[in-house]
């Protein structure tokens, strides 16, 4: 009660510099706050206004014709699509299994230091340079050329990291009662882990997927030099992988630097932005919904 | 019994293998980036490559200076953290200790929308808005320049820098600013003064990562800075480490590619320096905080 009273009249007694110094910081916080968060709004409000009117069923469902000047992004919506997939599908089985290795097998923690210490490396690699050593060893080393397995192994890499940080939290949260339990009942490791341990943790590899697919949507640097910027449509996903492809961000650029396509340009902008929003906020969900279940 | 344990075994290889996968790619990597970069520096000479002030590849008597690439790196690099870390860190107070629950959770996802936009949307946008502005207000002759590659990165950082930021600051003791508010100070004079030093290792480490960030952006830099291989003037044209390499990348052939390749080793350098500053302040951050 005395401290509270003393503070009231410290508080009264403030003194002039010290009202300014106050007044004058909380404007900046404020200010800044507002900046950041107009520069969204002018951002996205921006690009839907050049790029939305740009857009339509005949620019979505065709492919690029040169000679009648027309250009249709269908081929490179499933170039980023077959992306997404191929890369997936082999980080995916990668990354759960360093997360489980990690904290269910290794008893070193030397060793375990010395993974993450490589996996936080992983991630602070800049695009460009998997770029370049993509191009060496899956183009040119592995013989696969500028094709959309090479970007896809390329970014295999590239989004480890993301997938194994969010599997491992969540095995972290998973009670350690549950592995006891199933240990006592006589289960062996690896059977426990596949019943019990991996359907809790549903929850980190849906949004590390999430995640994982936002990074690979948004690459342009690291897949131009390793996918190349092919237009031409490719349905079957097979034959494409061995083709050069490129993905709408990697489109986007190359319209824009090489063609001077500027509406084309934004009307590439919207979709990846929309496809942005729903990608943020599917992995919130995800994370909650999910949750919930295990 | 036995076929349950031959399952085990395979089972626990398997998962040693996927753990040591990142290791064999960071330990990759790196041996590509020196078998592949060295070459050229060897055969152009240390000195004339790292100090050398005029790159012209594609003349009859090529030279490969990439100062001016380091220096604008450097400079574009240090005007995005000046102007993105004051912005930033203003920008997690605001969401750590200023605004309500409800309000900070409600612009959070904004600054994460921020950190999703894929760079070449960052690069367009730089393009068509900001470079007739620069043009513009400060009567240049193209505004593709260092200033407005500056702007575009700080933009860029700017989602990293808030949300460490914001960690750190959270992660701040209730009771340090309770004895600070009790000892008569304003809310504001205990954010700047018990607040934020107490979070400095973790505010630091998000202006470091950050710095990473600069450094290794390409395609949206590419986009705005005008791409001519000069000394940096604000506002002039330049050329950075990373796109020094992607510009010529698809036509280089013979020393001038191993040149590029080379100029990706002195980026991959700067960047293992700068992770490993980042290991070492976030470690030391947990120590404090234990």
């Amino acid at each position: 009660m005395k401290t509270e009273a003393s503070s009231n009249s410290l508080s009264r007694k403030i003194s002039a510099g010290r009202r300014t110094y106050d007044t004058v910081l909380k404007v900046l916080i404020y200010l800044s706050a507002a900046v950041t968060f107009l520069l969204l709004v002018g951002l996205i409000g921006y690009i839907f206004y050049r790029g939305l009117p740009n857009i339509s069923w005949e620019f979505l469902t065709t492919q690029r014709k040169v000679l009648e000047d027309k250009i249709g992004i269908l081929p490179n919506i499933l170039f980023t699509l077959y992306t997404i997939i191929t890369a997936l599908l082999v980080a995916l089985p990668i990354g759960i299994g360093a997360a489980i290795y990690l904290n269910e097998y290794a008893g070193n923690r030397k060793i375990v230091r010395f993974v993450e210490f490589s996996t936080e490396t992983l991630s602070a690699i800049p695009s460009i340079i998997y770029g370049l050593v993509g191009m060496l060893f899956f183009c040119q080393k592995l013989g696969l050329k500028s094709s959309v397995l090479a970007g896809s192994l390329t970014l295999v890499v590239m989004i480890l990291p993301s997938i194994i940080r969010t599997t491992q939290e969540s095995l972290k949260t998973t009670p350690q009662s549950y592995r006891d339990g199933a240990l006592a009942l006589g289960a062996t490791k690896w059977y426990s882990i596949r019943t019990i341990v991996l359907p809790c943790t549903i929850d980190g590899i849906v949004s590390g997927s999430i995640l994982a697919v936002g990074r690979i949507v948004g690459e342009s640097a690291a897949l131009l030099f390793t996918a190349g910027a092919g237009y031409v449509l490719v349905t079957n996903y097979i034959k494409a992988l061995s083709v050069s492809g490129g993905t709408l961000s990697v489109m986007l650029y190359v319209y824009v630097m090489e063609n001077g396509e500027f509406d084309v340009g934004f009307a590439i902008a919207s979709i990846l932005l929309i496809l942005v929003l729903v990608i943020n906020f599917s992995a919130k969900a995800a994370k909650r919904k999910l949750k919930k279940i295990g | 019994m036995k076929a349950r344990n031959i399952t085990e075994k395979i089972m626990h290889g398997i998962f040693i293998v996927c753990g040591m996968i990142s290791i064999v790619a960071v330990v990759g990597i790196s041996a590509y980036m020196i078998i592949s970069g060295l070459p050229a520096i060897k055969e152009i000479g240390l000195k004339e490559f790292l100090l050398g002030q005029v790159w012209k590849s594609t003349a009859s008597e090529p030279l490969f200076g990439i100062l001016p690439f380091i220096m604008s790196s450097f400079l574009a690099t240090f005007g995005a953290i000046l102007i993105g870390v004051p912005v930033g860190l203003l920008m997690s107070v605001f969401l750590s200790k200023i605004a309500s629950p409800k309000l900070a959770s409600a612009v959070r996802p904004a600054v994460e929308l921020l950190a999703g936009i894929p760079s070449v949307v960052y690069g367009l946008v730089g393009m068509i808005v900001l470079v007739p502005f620069v043009m513009d207000v400060f009567g240049v002759k193209s505004g593709s320049t260092l200033f407005t590659a500056i702007i575009v990165l700080a933009v860029m950082i700017l989602p990293s820098i808030v949300s460490v930021s914001e960690n750190a600051l959270n992660a701040v003791p209730k009771k340090y600013e309770e004895a600070s508010l009790a000892l008569g100070a304003t809310k504001v004079e205990t954010i700047f003064k018990v607040s934020i030093p107490s979070a400095k290792s973790g505010i630091t480490a998000g202006i470091v990562l950050g710095i990473g960030r600069a450094i290794g952006e390409a395609m949206a830099v590419m986009m705005v800075a005008g791409n001519v291989a000069n000394m940096p003037k604000l506002f002039g044209s330049v050329r950075l480490l990373t796109t020094a390499i992607s510009s010529e990348m698809s036509y280089a052939s013979g020393l001038q590619k191993q040149a590029l390749f080379s100029i990706g080793l002195v980026l991959f350098v700067f960047i293992m320096i700068i992770n490993v500053i980042l290991n070492t302040l976030l470690k030391g951050g947990n120590r404090n905080e234990n």
